[in-house]
């Protein structure tokens, strides 16, 4: 009977070692000197260096002062060209500047909307308020714009046309409340990309246009409330 | 081994020498015999838990102390040790940092929802960037689609899908609004959970014990909990890690979102907010009086969600 009980408690003696011995394989030691939390943060040498890959091709231009790094709006590279329809004898397609045609053709200030013109850009979608075209474009130089007091403004600059009348976006969009951006909210870390106005918004039409839903999540409470699966 | 009874067993050649207890079968000895074999079966069966957690956790994370009583000495050993699992588990490198708060920084998000349009592109970056569960889905950003006039959380609809905007909705966008008054951490039993120097609510995945109490406390449903073990494709895995963020998380434990802290703390934007194609998103340190999200607070119509409770949310929402 002793044998029993003395061959039971060692068993149970020999299970309890090996359960710690298991339990302590491997745990990390304790360091007794611990400081309890570095603050000093940490990986920050792994913050990029390069600038913003996506509008290095953009000409850039800066705003707002910081310590190392720049909020960079992003521009468009120049006028815009015009695919031609046609190919010459070679087959080939080309792309042209504005002035080509415009330089000989001489503006018509009473076309207001793309319904009136007889010759070219018909059919071109125009809702932009009650502007006629020459309320932007440039007619004495059709490859710039044109602001509201007859003074020439670079295609690359369209937000100061822009913002002559839309200001309340553009005092929102200096602070960040209006346009999306990318990088760092820290410009002591890293530059800022941000979108300039046509790139969301087509100035033709510049409402922004609908989206479709792509990713919904399949968690359980977006299951369809007529199938049970739970209890039948 | 010689046997002391009063009758050992027949034949002094020692054939057919049986065990002493059971050649002398007395009640006494039969009872004791069989309390001590149920005794022992009782306590092997106690402790067959701890042999299925053992197979389950290595021992080392089973005797894993809670965060914030670690040295780095220790969360260097850990850290290892995860992404050598993950190596294992799921064949990626990952590289998982312990990102801590930067001195001087209060995080603060802003949604401007006269430009929101419900899109769920933050939902997908969220996904992404967070190394969610691929066949559900999941996510730390809910989008709601809102009757027009009310603020109201709960007539709110997740289901919607097609074309948006729809004329007579709104949409709004609901994730862990890093409360300054967190019920979720007041709740926590073990401390699992905790808001740290920036204002970013965190969860120590290792210490959290699934009770789900957080979840339950929640008043904007931000808390996930793991089914399941995430399942995404090796190439999938977003190996930009954070300790407290988005490491692979156990199953069986809380998550939330931490503001992308793996991102934020680094200088970064969040994820959500560079998917954003509305720019309806803004992010900011609210101790900066320069910056943004200050110019938001001082100019804009401001609202915050279920300001009655007053969880003290550092998520606002505003409108042009």
């Amino acid at each position: 009977m002793t044998r029993i009980a003395s061959l039971l408690s060692a068993g149970v003696v020999c299970t309890a070692v090996l359960m710690v011995v298991v339990c302590w394989d491997g745990a990390p030691p304790r360091d007794k000197s611990h400081s309890e939390r570095d603050v000093a943060a940490q990986s920050i040498s792994s913050a990029p260096s390069g600038g913003p890959a996506h509008a290095s091709a953009e000409a850039q231009r800066t705003v707002g002062e910081t310590a190392h790094h720049a909020v960079v709006v992003r521009q468009p590279e120049g006028p815009p060209l015009i695919e031609l329809a046609e190919t010459d004898p070679q087959g080939r397609t080309g792309k042209v500047a504005c002035s080509t045609c415009h330089s000989v053709r001489k503006p018509n200030l009473a076309n207001r909307t793309s319904a009136s013109l007889d010759e070219f850009h018909q059919g071109l979608t125009f809702n932009h308020g009650t502007l006629a075209c020459y309320a932007c474009h440039n007619p004495d130089q059709s490859d710039a714009l044109r602001l509201a007091d007859g003074s020439l403004v670079e295609y690359r600059d369209v937000m100061t046309l822009c913002s002559q009348c839309h200001a309340a976006q553009a005092t929102a969009f200096r602070h960040g409340a209006h346009g999306g951006m990318n990088g760092h909210w820290d410009l002591s870390r890293g530059p800022q990309t941000k979108n300039n106005c046509i790139d969301c918004h087509d100035p033709h039409e510049p409402s922004y246009p609908k989206m479709i839903v792509g990713f919904k999540p399949r968690d359980r409470f977006l299951k369809d409330e007529t199938t049970h699966d739970d209890h039948e | 081994m010689t046997t002391t009874n009063d009758s050992p067993p027949k034949g002094e050649d020692g054939r057919d020498r049986s065990l002493p207890v059971i050649a002398n079968p007395s009640r006494r000895t039969a009872v004791k015999g069989a309390f001590a074999t149920l005794g022992a079966a009782a306590f092997v069966a106690a402790v067959s838990p701890l042999r299925q957690a053992a197979e389950r956790t290595s021992a080392a994370e089973f005797m894993q102390s809670h965060y914030k009583r670690l040295t780095d000495e220790d969360k260097r050993k850990i850290i290892e040790r995860l992404e050598a699992e993950a190596k294992e588990n799921h064949g990626v490198e990952v590289e998982i940092a312990d990102d801590r708060p930067i001195p001087g920084t209060k995080f603060v998000y802003a949604i401007n929802l006269s430009v929101c349009n419900g899109n769920g592109k933050c939902v997908e970056a969220c996904h992404k960037e967070n190394n969610h569960d691929r066949s559900t889905g999941q996510s730390y950003i809910r989008v709601l689609e809102m009757p027009k006039g009310t603020m109201d959380m709960e007539e709110g609809n997740t289901t919607y899908s097609g074309v948006v905007p729809k004329d007579d909705k709104f949409y709004l966008p609901v994730q862990c609004q890093q409360c300054d008054e967190p019920p979720c951490v007041d709740v926590c039993p073990v401390k699992a959970t905790w808001k740290e120097e920036d204002g970013i609510v965190v969860v120590d995945y290792n210490w959290c014990i699934g009770c789900r109490y957080c979840e339950a406390a929640c008043p904007y449903h931000a808390r996930r909990f793991n089914w399941k073990q995430a399942e995404i494709p090796a190439e999938e895995i977003n190996p930009d890690q954070s300790y407290l963020s988005n490491r692979l998380r156990p199953v069986g434990v809380v998550e939330k979102c931490t503001y992308c802290l793996h991102r934020t703390r680094r200088g970064k934007l969040p994820a959500c907010l560079e998917a954003c194609p509305t720019g309806a998103r803004v992010f900011g340190n609210i101790l900066d009086p320069d910056s943004n999200i200050r110019w938001i607070l001082e100019n804009k119509r401001v609202y915050i969600l279920k300001e009655e409770l007053g969880t003290k949310p550092a998520f606002f929402y505003y409108f042009d």
